[in-house]
């Protein structure tokens, strides 16, 4: 039997975005797949690895613990609406500035949690850094170019503002 | 050489794209493919009685079930044995769907393709397999044993059994040496099992042009030639018919040199025999349960030395657990057992290891590929050699250096790629200076005592490592200048992460003479490079930066020779900078590579405008000879391969500081130092970046990460809440020294450094908390609870 679908509207990366899915379909699901936003990715489907961490009206969420019917109405920021039209932003920036990535799968996960890190705490301290992207697994890089690179962001935003 | 690239720390021009969301990875592709989904065994050992599918069959969505009775030719035959070896007497595959028996949970036994993944998924849980389950072997001690079998026709469950021996100069042996010594210690080691776990899964997609009979299959791999010679003879295809392309790849660490896969011939031939895309991207649980492992070992050691500590015989006897099945052979304890010796010359050098099977996931690389064993076995035996002597530790392996001038050094072993292991070169005393000037080893004790009367405990540790790199057989490159000036580059290896967009663009640019932003790099796709061997063994730089160079040198000699021919100049006069051929000191007789490559392609004609100059009226050529020389080509292009005599080898030692809790035991690292020797550097900032990350890794194998099976051979930590892989908050500051002995084997001097940070990590930790607390530690990883345990028996 075909399974019920809902209808849900979305404001994603400013744009309003319509879909229709069935009630277990998952956020990230539903941003990869049925909205071609392919860049949240998907490393676990059990909220630890945090890949998928995409921003919720500006909070960091588990977009694989998250049922898409959940969120209808709702504003979401993935890791494709970061950047100012062509420029990147001062945490995209800084991860490319202080080679805080390698393969590059974790790193959209890093970016949503960093820049509403920042937003929240603009100067933080080594310890705040680190317990800030403490949710968040790299296999690549061992941690200490992403910590720089989020005290560069931080940076880059002091100077722009 | 006037563009000064090789060597300078140039950002990554992979970033724009990852950064922004523009990625490629393989579930990212194929947005309207069929999914394909895999009913895999719950059970470690169990006879198939019965598949009985007859629920799934009013799934939505459903499209086809597939089990081994379907499997058509080849495809129904066990999957490659990629690697034989004379002393792999017992080398077992399994079949791409289970053939009546299974022998590891996770091993797949029905393939389903639906119209998505959720469906596909209901269709797997609507079929109910029969099993009979039988007794499994679990752990390497119990497969040794024999009492139940993997196979019924291994006996034993005995794979391999492999025995080296390096006699002393004067011909005695190591068990002989190890007699007459006037100390000898005997102990053993025990190393638990870990995995790459790229945060990436596996993943194939497939695709079939039925109205030109070709398959294109996208696979998350580590070798994209290599998975299309094995999906071409599986699926019978003409090699011409199948490519292969590695996309965006999450991470390898060596699970993904792995192959085929059984999806990765399933996938292809599903998209073949239903005429649509089908796409299949491994789950976590997946990873854990049908992937590979690696690590486990134990390890039985005698050594005899003399009173300065050099060690004049050493024994090692290896118990290696390689699993269910040996697709890759045993590469991995070859490995341990051949680069056990380290930068060490010991008096004679006996090693042994069965490999044995075992009801468990398959073990292949990961990262530092049995080196993290075998450096856990000579390290721990120098530092119980120096407890036992009351030498300082790092004295004891300063004793033991093989010097500067014993280059080249030839082990008296048979290394990884059959061929005899020599090291190239390398300074390890030196190495050792900086080390321990890095880390404050001298100063420690002081250090140690003030801490001790704080009543904390804190310890220092050492771990010192060679690492073969490079393996052959060999790689290629190509390169195209276009008449647009733009410099194309491939290459037929892989990427997983570790920038070869840039290091090949840095290397290309510098041997051309043409700014980086003219490069462009592919990797992996056989549609542009056909020849490959892949991604592992740290040899990507080495071998295809190696290849690239040449083929550049190649193209930028036939460049030179055009060039020179329209200036009418020497090509001994020639420079090429910025892109701009010209006369040495003479810059305004001068022609640029776009106008050199169209000059080099005699054209009918004119596609544009510049293309004029190459057409047949245009004067440019002599009547005198044909318009492509005996022996030339048309195109500045060139192709090159390298394939060196042997491996190349890098080192490096590892120093910490670790303390650990007195209530607790709770172990945290304080300090890590790093010095490293890969040869010359082509971008230190990655060099950089790779070694963080292994010793992130490393960390994680020393103090975090193990498989946990249970005696009915249930894995039971397959997830991340369970499995503890490090955060930010467990991985240490590295601080790094880099040495540069070029290699004199190729022409950049370059050796690996990609595996190169993990390998002496749990060594090193060993070494620290056995300082700290003056307790034998023998076994990795050690958690918290280990090391309380080790105290209760201690006390």
């Amino acid at each position: 039997m075909p399974e019920r679908v809902h209808e849900i509207t979305l404001t994603v990366n400013g744009t309003v975005r319509r879909a229709a899915v069935p009630g277990r379909r998952l956020l990230s699901d539903c941003l990869r797949h049925d909205l071609g936003l392919t860049g949240t990715h998907v490393g676990c489907e059990h909220g630890v690895c945090g890949c998928c961490t995409v921003l919720l009206d500006g909070e960091p969420v588990r977009s694989c613990l998250t049922f898409a019917v959940t969120v209808d109405g709702h504003e979401i920021t993935t890791v494709e609406g970061l950047a100012d039209g062509g420029r990147m932003s001062p945490v995209q920036r800084a991860f490319a500035e202080c080679h805080g990535l390698q393969c590059g799968f974790c790193t959209p996960g890093f970016l949503c949690t960093v820049t509403a890190l920042l937003r929240k705490n603009p100067a933080p301290a080594e310890e705040e850094v680190l317990e800030g992207i403490s949710g968040n697994l790299c296999r690549c890089t061992g941690y200490q170019n992403i910590v720089r690179a989020v005290h560069r962001a931080a940076e880059l935003t002091a100077e722009e503002s | 050489m006037t563009t000064k690239l090789f060597g300078e720390p140039v950002q990554r021009r992979e970033d724009p794209r990852l950064l922004t969301g523009r990625g490629r990875y393989l579930d990212d592709l194929g947005p309207d493919a069929l999914a394909a989904a895999f009913v895999r065994s719950p059970h470690a050992h169990a006879l198939i009685r019965d598949i009985d599918v007859s629920d799934a069959l009013d799934v939505d969505g459903l499209v086809a079930i597939y089990t081994w009775e379907d499997l058509p030719g080849r495809l129904a035959e066990p999957l490659p044995l990629l690697i034989p070896h004379p002393a792999l007497t017992h080398g077992r595959t399994a079949f791409p769907l289970a053939r009546e028996r299974v022998r590891h949970v996770g091993e797949p036994v029905v393939m389903v393709v639906a119209r998505d993944r959720y469906l596909a998924e209901d269709a797997c849980a609507l079929i109910r397999v029969d099993y009979e389950v039988l007794k499994p072997v679990v752990g390497v001690e119990e497969a040794a044993q024999g009492a139940r079998l993997v196979h019924d026709d291994v006996p034993g469950n005995v794979g391999a059994h492999l025995v080296q021996q390096a006699p002393s100069a004067d011909g005695r042996d190591a068990r002989e040496l190890i007699e007459d010594a006037p100390h000898t210690l005997a102990f053993r080691l025990d190393i638990e099992r870990s995995a790459s776990m790229p945060l990436e899964g596996r993943g194939v997609y497939a695709r079939w042009d039925a109205d030109d009979s070709s398959l294109r299959v996208y696979s998350s791999t580590q070798t994209s030639t290599s998975v299309r010679m094995a999906v071409a003879a599986k699926l019978g295809l003409p090699l011409p018919k199948v490519e292969v392309i590695a996309p965006d790849v999450g991470g390898g660490f060596g699970v993904k040199i792995m192959h085929p896969w059984p999806e990765e011939v399933l996938v292809p031939w599903a998209a073949m025999l239903l005429g649509r895309e089908v796409k299949w991207a491994e789950d976590r649980r997946e990873h854990f349960v049908s992937s590979a492992h690696e690590r486990a070992q134990v390890q039985f050691v005698r050594v005899g030395f003399d009173d300065d500590g050099r060690v004049l015989g050493l024994e090692v006897t290896i118990l290696h657990d390689h699993g269910a099945y040996t697709p890759y052979g045993i590469i991995v304890p070859i490995i341990t057992s051949t680069q056990l010796p380290g930068p060490y010359k010991l008096g004679a050098y006996r090693v042994e290891f069965s490999s044995v099977y075992t009801n468990t996931v398959q073990v292949t690389p990961y990262r530092g590929a049995g080196r993290p064993q075998a450096v856990f076995c000579m390290e721990r035996t120098m530092d119980r050699i120096a407890a036992h002597l009351g030498l300082d530790r790092t004295a004891v392996r300063a004793a033991n250096f093989i010097q500067p001038d014993e280059f080249p050094y030839d082990q008296g072993l048979t290394f990884q790629d059959g061929r005899p292991l020599i090291y190239d070169s390398g300074d390890y005393p030196q190495a050792l200076r900086l080390l321990k000037e890095l880390i404050g080893w001298d100063g420690f004790p002081a250090r140690k005592a003030a801490a001790e009367a704080e009543g904390r405990r804190i310890g220092i540790g050492i771990g010192c490592y060679v690492e073969g790199t490079g393996v052959g057989p060999y790689e290629g490159g190509h390169v195209q200048i276009t008449s647009d000036g733009r410099v194309h580059v491939s290459t037929g290896l892989t990427s997983q992460g570790q920038g070869h967009e840039t290091v090949f663009a840095q290397i290309a640019a510098a041997e051309l003479g043409v700014p980086l932003e003219r490069v462009s790099v592919v990797t992996g796709d056989t549609r542009r490079f056909g020849y490959a061997v892949g991604t592992f063994a740290s040899r990507a730089a080495v071998m295809s930066g190696n290849a690239i160079a040449l083929a550049c040198r190649k193209v930028r000699e036939k460049a030179l020779r055009i060039a020179a021919d329209a200036l009418e100049a020497d090509p001994r006069d020639l420079e090429i900078t910025d892109g701009v051929v010209h006369v040495a000191g003479s810059p305004k007789a001068a022609i640029p590579l776009a106008t050199v490559a169209v000059l080099s392609n005699p054209l009918r004609y004119a596609f544009d405008a510049e293309a004029v100059r190459a057409t047949q009226f245009a004067g440019t050529s002599s009547p005198d000879r044909p318009p492509v020389d005996a022996g030339d080509e048309p195109g500045l292009e060139g192709r090159d391969y390298y394939s060196p005599i042997r491996s190349t080898f890098a080192s490096g030692m590892h120093a910490a500081i670790v303390e650990t809790d007195p209530l607790t035991a709770e172990i945290r690292i304080l300090r890590y130092a790093v010095v490293h020797d890969c040869g010359n550097l082509i971008n230190p900032m990655i060099v950089e970046g790779q070694i963080h990350g292994g010793v992130a890794q490393g960390v994680g194998g020393a103090l975090y990460e193990r498989m946990v099976y249970d005696g009915h051979g249930q894995l039971l930590n397959a997830s991340f809440m369970d499995f503890l892989m490090p955060y930010a908050t467990e991985v240490p500051k590295v601080e790094t020294a880099h040495l540069q002995t070029p290699s004199p084997l190729n022409p950049l001097g370059i050796k690996g450094a990609g595996e190169a940070g993990v390998i002496p990590v749990s060594a090193v930790i060993a070494s620290a908390v056995e300082d700290a607390e003056g307790i034998p530690i023998a076994r990795m990883p050690l958690s918290p609870s280990d090391l309380f345990d080790l105290r209760r028996a201690a006390s």
